[in-house]
């Protein structure tokens, strides 16, 4: 059996609000192999953010161990997490996230700027990205010049510019309409399709029934796992 | 991140928001500008003194009658009490010490001057015709007073620029007679303008042979005695042989003062060099409020620019390179401040040198490097505060904001 890419064991994660205790996530235990497609789902409160971000790095858990690709990553200082996500991870907002001032093609540049790839090699990375994702007459026009669709399609070129092992979506869907919000989901099914590992938060029983795999949180605890 | 992406990146943000951008440059700039106009105020003051007087003549050693130190009890002081007068003997007497070149000595008084028809009240000094000398002035028409004996004096007159001007406009002077008090001189000599100097102006002064200006005046005391030693190195030297020839004319005491004009001179640089020290301080300050002005613009901007400081954690950007991005961005603002300030600066001092053409107001190197380094500083320093809550932001509730 293959080495999975993501393995979690006994998370907890807790918020301190005022005097009382919240349990985000309990006792919370998982594995996903790469290139599944898992869609997180439950009602609001549930977790499903809590568990993204930690799956994002961009949160620790206050127990238990968080394995990607056979390396604990729990224990990593925040620049190494850095790297991780710069590497690794790819994240698709809900409200899209796009810097203002930027152009699409330098939102779509951001992760190697930050990263350092070389101007040359990025502008060939981003010129294709910008063909892939039908933006090259869009190239030079900022977030607020965009449709929704568009601009969710600049955070997905951006989200796999750095060829990321896993993507992260966040209600990709929650601020488009139906026609624009499935033609992201197929986008991201296409990376999926590639072998990129596709975990997406969502409300839409639609994305759920499609993804080949299904998780149900309630109450910060993984209620239900259809591989299972 | 490599460096012209971080320099595209932070200038990038700074010309996100122009406004607060340009706030931001402009107080820096003010302050630049403060330490630049001001300093060259202040030095302008310094150099428009020296150069005043420098204009007295250089080597000189002025002596004037009373003691400024403090000696011993001499049984000579028992009976004057007051100190002896500095007389015209003095003054040749004074030729002798081996280190000066020329002495004239200067007797002073008011009267009045008329030509037919104009009256006017002057100052009259009594001098030699070395005094042309001693101070370095010009003549403009005729010559000054002639070589002759001290004790006499030929009925002759050397008047200012001013003087001259007033009693007889556009017309000759030189020949021309002159009635001062209850004497008639004719005018030998006008003095080229030369302006303010050991608190006489020569412009306004009329010049006539010692010996009669202590005849007019009923006295035979001199007001100064103007000593000129043979070159700058001398002058102590100069001032020493003066005290001593003195001494010896005034019964072994010591009562009369000499000042060098180098001392004189290196006290008013030094009170006008701590004022322009002084003035950019005061001036620094509006620096440092400058400063802190960026540091909460800065906080502002980092307030404002939360969720796409989560968003870059998100896209893997380290604590580092956030904080670099604002410290860059904080530099860029205060070194386009700093320049600014400086442009404006120089423009202001020019401004006033073109006003006041008399009054050298440029600012003193020390003064504008001193103040583009505290503004880059004061920018850079009061940057980091924010550059590192900007870092330290937890990317997740920075991305939840919206």
């Amino acid at each position: 059996m293959a080495e999975p890419q993501i393995r979690l064991a006994g998370i907890e994660r807790v918020f301190h609000l005022g005097d009382s205790e919240v349990h985000a996530l309990h006792s919370l235990s998982l594995t996903i192999m790469p290139g599944e497609y898992v869609a997180v789902m439950g009602p609001s409160g549930s977790g499903k953010s809590t568990l993204l971000n930690l799956l994002g790095l961009l949160d620790r858990p206050n127990a238990g161990s968080y394995v990607l690709e056979g390396r604990d990553v729990t224990t990593l200082n925040p620049e190494e997490q850095a790297e991780v996500r710069s590497r690794r991870i790819g994240f698709v907002f809900q409200s899209f996230h796009l810097v203002p001032r930027l152009t699409a093609y330098d939102n779509i540049a951001l992760p190697m700027m930050l990263a350092g790839v070389s101007p040359k090699e990025r502008d060939v990375r981003v010129n294709k990205a910008l063909k892939d994702y039908g933006l090259e007459d869009r190239a030079g026009h900022r977030p607020e010049e965009l449709s929704g669709g568009q601009r969710q399609r600049v955070a997905i070129a951006r989200a796999t510019i750095m060829e990321p092992a896993m993507i992260l979506a966040d209600e990709p869907t929650g601020n488009l309409d139906r026609a624009t919000g499935d033609e992201v989901v197929h986008l991201l099914e296409e990376l999926n399709g590639r072998g990129v590992t596709l975990i997406v938060v969502t409300h839409d029983p639609g994305i759920g029934s499609r993804s080949r795999r299904q998780l149900l949180m309630e109450d910060g605890e993984l209620r239900r796992d259809s591989a299972i | 991140m490599r460096a012209p992406d971080l320099i595209r990146f932070a200038s990038h943000a700074a010309t996100g928001n122009p406004l607060r951008s340009s706030l931001l440059v402009l107080a820096v700039a003010i302050g630049v500008a403060a330490v630049v106009v001001l300093t060259a105020l202040g030095d302008g003051a310094r150099r428009y003194v020296l150069a005043e007087f420098s204009s007295l003549g250089s080597n000189l050693v002025i002596v004037l009658p009373g003691r400024s130190q403090t000696g011993g009890f001499n049984p000579a002081n028992a009976i004057t009490g007051t100190p002896r007068d500095l007389t015209i003997n003095d003054a040749k007497a004074l030729l002798r010490g081996a280190s000066i070149r020329r002495v004239a000595p200067i007797a002073v008084g008011t009267s009045e001057i008329s030509v037919p028809g104009k009256l006017r009240e002057v100052m009259v000094a009594g001098t030699t015709s070395q005094y042309i000398e001693v101070r370095h002035l010009d003549i403009s028409q005729g010559s000054f007073l002639p070589e002759e004996d001290w004790g006499r004096g030929a009925a002759v007159a050397v008047i200012g620029a001013k003087v001259r001007q007033e009693m007889f406009g556009q017309g000759s002077a030189v020949g021309r007679l002159i009635r001062v008090g209850d004497r008639r001189f004719r005018i030998v000599g006008v003095l080229a303008s030369s302006g303010q100097g050991l608190g006489m102006n020569t412009d306004e002064l009329v010049f006539v042979p010692v010996a009669l200006a202590q005849a007019m005046f009923n006295s035979n005391t001199l007001f100064r005695i103007l000593v000129e030693a043979k070159n700058r190195e001398e002058i102590p030297l100069a001032k020493a042989q003066a005290l001593e020839i003195l001494k010896l004319r005034h019964e072994g005491e010591e009562d009369v003062t000499a000042i060098t004009q180098d001392a004189v001179l290196a006290t008013f640089d030094r009170l006008l060099s701590a004022l322009t020290l002084g003035v950019a301080g005061i001036a620094a300050i509006s620096l440092a409020v400058a400063g802190i002005l960026v540091m909460n613009v800065m906080l502002v901007s980092v307030v404002q620019r939360t969720s796409e400081i989560g968003l870059l954690k998100a896209l893997g950007a380290t604590g580092s390179a956030i904080r670099l991005a604002f410290l860059v961005e904080a530099a860029m603002l205060s070194a386009a401040g700093a320049v600014m300030g400086f442009l404006l600066g120089q423009g202001g001092a020019a401004l006033i040198r073109n006003f006041y053409p008399t009054f050298p107001a440029f600012p003193p190197d020390w003064a504008v490097a001193a103040g583009l380094i505290t503004a880059l500083a004061t920018g850079i320093l009061f940057g980091v505060l924010p550059a590192r809550r900007a870092a330290l932001l937890d990317p997740v509730q920075a991305l939840a904001k919206r």
